[in-house]
């Protein structure tokens, strides 16, 4: 039985589940912070109360946390294993036609898990106790930070590669997953597509608005 | 034409290799790539110096032995052929041509461009068959299988094993190999009363040798010169989630 647990395509598939609860939770996260943009702070703050307070939600965060964990430590863990299996390059380079954006999921992922860590220290350890600010208010928090240029580029930055990887990563899931058909996996890829641009361009509009418009 | 040589050099395993150059006048373009180093090791030889070691046989695209790494590519630049199919009507004169073995851990090199593929065997040897009596052969068609699906078995049969999935996956992953051999099985009847034990043993045994895991580039079915698919692949994630 261990060995089945710590196969290959085990911990692929472990990484591929936790991959796509996080893509169910992005459209959540981009609703909830459209809110942003009203004039009036009380439908995000009461939004952001009940994401913090309502039981099934806490369980909800406790499964998201966890995502987020497994997904990053498997991938690590499988990309340091994968280089350490070439030990020496090729030096005429890989060549090979391949799907442009998988050739980068290592650091388009690192550089999302930094963004995550920022902003895990600007609102989610607010919430925790861990850092000084009122968890009621994040509307005020989140339009203070908007109004910082700097802020503003890492943020659309982050958000790119963040794209790039779920790009990638949403029909990588389903191959992973054995879900590979004739038919439907050319509409999977359509679809990666349409979410790839579609939860960027959502945030990235929130960041462009309240930095430029407001 | 005139071509430049970028060789990879290794006496063997334990030894470390490097590039040598070798300029090669009058090449011509109807030449196969291996007649080729055919021209150049026998230049060698008449200089007395040691021939450019490069597994080759069939030199008909079957046996998959003259696996080798040319400009970036395994098997060269030309889609869906191996190396012994590459003509040098595809190099330009004046081109610099880089030619490396296969690299990946569980291919050490034995000398210059030849690798031990024994991994791949060894994969093979753990499931990669039907247990059946010997004897004559049985009526073909006691067991009836659709066309469509003994011509995919036979898409996926066609794998020479030639390593080159392996070569072009940044992973050094051997997926697309092992996923065709157990999908040749899996599809067909005979195959599937061993279908559980077989994925098990041969995925046991891919990840014991040290091949990388699948990050789905896609890299192994642009390079295949039998044009293998990555759908071998998800059918044999899907094997394994069934054989447990």
């Amino acid at each position: 039985m261990s060995k089945v647990l710590f196969a290959s395509i085990s911990k692929k598939f472990v990484m591929a589940l936790a991959g796509l609860f996080l893509l169910t939770f992005l459209p959540v996260h981009l609703i909830i912070n459209l809110m942003l943009l009203k004039s009036d702070p009380a439908s995000f703050n009461e939004a952001a109360h009940f994401m913090a307070t309502f039981p099934p939600v806490k369980i909800f965060e406790v499964v998201l946390i966890a995502s987020i964990l497994i997904h990053v430590t498997y991938g690590i863990y499988l990309q340091i294993s994968n280089w350490l299996v070439r030990p020496v390059g090729y030096v005429s380079g890989n060549k090979s036609e391949t799907s442009f954006f998988s050739r980068f999921m290592i650091w388009t992922g690192a550089t999302v898990l930094t963004f995550l860590v920022l902003h895990f220290f600007n609102f989610y350890f607010v919430k925790l106790g861990l850092v000084d600010g009122d968890p009621e208010d994040f509307y005020s928090m989140a339009h203070n930070l908007f109004k910082i240029p700097a802020y503003n580029y890492i943020y659309l930055s982050c958000f790119i590669l963040l794209g790039f990887h779920l790009f990638h990563a949403f029909s990588s899931a389903f191959q992973t997953l054995g879900l590979n058909h004739r038919i439907w996996t050319p509409v999977v890829k359509k679809v990666a597509l349409f979410y790839a641009i579609l939860i960027p361009a959502g945030f990235g509009l929130i960041s462009v608005t309240l930095w430029l418009f407001r | 034409m005139k071509l430049t040589l970028k060789i990879w050099r290794q006496k063997n395993a334990q030894v470390k290799g490097n590039f040598e150059t070798y300029r090669m006048d009058n090449v011509s373009p109807e030449m196969a790539f291996l007649e080729m180093l055919d021209s150049l090791n026998k230049r060698l030889v008449e200089e007395d110096k040691d021939p450019v070691a490069f597994d080759h046989d069939c030199r008909e695209g079957i046996c998959g032995s003259c696996g080798m790494y040319i400009n970036g590519h395994p098997h060269g630049p030309v889609p869906a052929i191996t190396t012994c199919h590459l003509s040098m009507r595809f190099f330009k004169d004046g081109e610099t041509v880089w030619i490396e073995p296969w690299r990946a851990k569980p291919f050490p090199v034995i000398k210059d461009l030849i690798v031990d593929r024994s991994a791949f065997d060894k994969i093979q040897i753990a499931g990669g068959y039907i247990s059946v009596n010997t004897g004559s052969a049985p009526e073909a068609n006691n067991i009836l299988v659709p066309k469509n699906v003994s011509d995919e078995a036979f898409n996926s049969a066609i794998c020479i094993g030639c390593g080159a999935c392996v070569a072009a996956c940044k992973n050094a992953s051997a997926m697309l190999f092992v996923s065709a051999r157990i999908s040749q099985f899996a599809l067909l009847p005979q195959g599937r009363i061993e279908a559980k034990a077989r994925v098990r043993a041969m995925v046991d045994k891919m990840d014991e040798v040290g091949f990388g895991s699948c990050s789905n580039t896609g890299a192994c079915e642009a390079e295949c010169p039998k044009q293998i698919k990555l759908t071998n692949i998800a059918r044999m994630n899907r094997e394994f989630y069934k054989a447990f």
